[in-house]
């Protein structure tokens, strides 16, 4: 058998324009899911019967469905309810909505080991609970989880690869037309597997970067 | 809420509980304490672990809840009411056992988050505050550093000085020295020594017994969840009238 990266190389304005693709639903995925974290666990913070049944429930759905299914659920189901999102946007959003769930439960840990201390010392200053939450609590618990938080995007940018099933613009989509017009299976998947290693690679040094800059705190 | 009286204040205790009664589950934390504290009294609460002292101050500014009895702090009946429990808490200052600065922000930054956000000062206001009580207990050089960087002494008067910053009208302490290695207990007591000539309204949850005798108005014994013994420190120390409060001192002093 012969090999041929010409194909691969032939079409690498695609691939990159796929990978630009790609990181786009990665980092806007990872800042839904960001915020869907924080929300959910703000939620489960306020200990009423009925929000907190709710997150948990999402919760639990999320973390036992497949995100494939996940995806092409939103995908069918917004446009009944009258939502009409394009592809990527439906991708970013079920990104979002299946890291959301993880994150949640993250961060609730990350929560849970700030020290009850700081809650009572921001108390007793006069602060509002809200108020000790996001000034005090937040940014040490964030902190704590940080790595686990990171390695769940990292997941989250290869899950990516999945919204290809909605045709959603990236980098695995641009490969399977690659293929398709070329047959030329082994080159382009070799080549999409060194792509989504950088980016992993990548993606993994800037949260890495991101971590050292915003909690630059020492701890004790 | 009580408009502020000059007449009245100066003769309306500064801190005043009333058959205060405490639960934690089947648990009697707190039975019918009663305890009136004068405007710049300070008061020293003493007793073995488990007594309630502790819990005794953490009423005062709310961070529990009683039962049934009430609390009144510089005019401000005490309720489980929002609007009450800010009112008190502004004008309440604590000391934690575990300093509880917040790791996150500067020295500098601990000072000032509540004064700008509860007293509404803006930040110049604020760091000028931040800067002058940390000036008062000896730590203005610190400033810019965070909490992890600080020794445990100098934590814990930071700590001080950030409750101070809020310019409150009376001081909890909560066992202040307790974790601290012992060659830093004194700095901290001297911070405490430097509050109390300046007239500050205290309660200290302390077994210091050398600070009880420079400084307290009155020692307070707790046991069980109820004062037994209280008197001025000479009385106190020279003459326990409770069995209890002799074995308890019987037991620190001999250390």
């Amino acid at each position: 058998m012969t090999l041929d990266f010409s194909v691969v190389t032939g079409a690498w304005q695609s691939l990159l324009l796929g990978t630009v693709g790609t990181l786009f639903l990665a980092f806007s995925g990872m800042a839904l899911a960001m915020i869907i974290g924080v929300l959910g666990v703000v939620i489960l913070r306020m200990q009423l019967r009925l929000p907190s049944l709710l997150v948990n429930a999402f919760i639990e759905i999320v973390r036992n469905t497949p995100f494939l299914v996940q995806i092409f659920f939103l995908f069918f189901a917004l446009p009944l309810a009258g939502i009409r999102l394009n592809p990527t946007l439906t991708a970013i959003l079920a990104l979002g909505v299946n890291g959301g769930a993880y994150a949640i439960e993250i961060i609730r840990g990350g929560v849970e080991s700030v020290p009850k201390g700081q809650t009572e010392a921001g108390l007793a200053l006069g602060l509002h609970k809200h108020e000790v939450f996001r000034l005090i609590v937040l940014k040490p618990a964030l902190r704590a989880i940080y790595p686990s938080l990171s390695s769940q995007f990292i997941l989250l940018t290869l899950t990516t690869a999945i919204c290809t099933s909605i045709s959603a613009y990236e980098l695995t989509s641009v490969g399977q037309r690659i293929e398709a017009e070329t047959f030329r299976s082994f080159e382009v998947y070799f080549t999409l597997t060194g792509i989504y290693l950088v980016i992993s690679l990548v993606t993994m040094w800037l949260l890495a970067a991101i971590g050292r800059r915003a909690f630059s705190y020492p701890q004790r | 809420m009580t408009e502020p009286n000059s007449a009245r204040n100066a003769t309306a205790p500064m801190i005043e509980m009333r058959h205060v009664e405490k639960f934690y589950g089947p648990f009697h934390a707190l039975k019918d304490v009663n305890l009136t504290v004068a405007k710049g009294e300070k008061i020293v609460l003493c007793g073995p672990s488990g007594s309630g002292k502790s819990t005794l101050i953490r009423c005062i500014n709310h961070l529990e809840s009683i039962k049934s009895g009430e609390i009144t702090v510089a005019g401000h009946r005490l309720s489980d009411s929002q609007k009450a429990v800010d009112a008190v808490r502004r004008e309440v200052g604590m000391v934690f056992q575990q300093f509880n600065l917040f790791p996150h922000k500067t020295v500098l930054e601990n000072c000032i988050l509540a004064p700008m956000r509860v007293r509404g000062l803006s930040r110049a206001e604020a760091e000028a505050t931040g800067r002058k009580y940390l000036e008062r207990v000896r730590i203005g050089d610190q400033a810019a550093k965070y909490p992890a960087q600080l020794s445990g002494g100098q934590q814990q008067r930071v700590a001080i000085a950030r409750a101070l910053c809020m310019e409150p009208m009376a001081m909890l302490f909560d066992e202040p020295t307790s974790a601290l290695d012992p060659e830093m207990v004194k700095e901290v007591l001297d911070t405490m020594v430097l509050l109390a000539r300046d007239g500050m309204t205290m309660i200290c949850v302390t077994h210091e017994m050398g600070f009880a005798r420079q400084v307290a108005d009155r020692v307070i014994f707790m046991a069980d969840g109820a004062i037994v013994e209280e008197n001025d420190p000479e009385s106190f120390f020279r003459a326990p009238a409770h069995a209890r409060t002799r074995a308890f001192l019987g037991e620190i002093l001999h250390h």
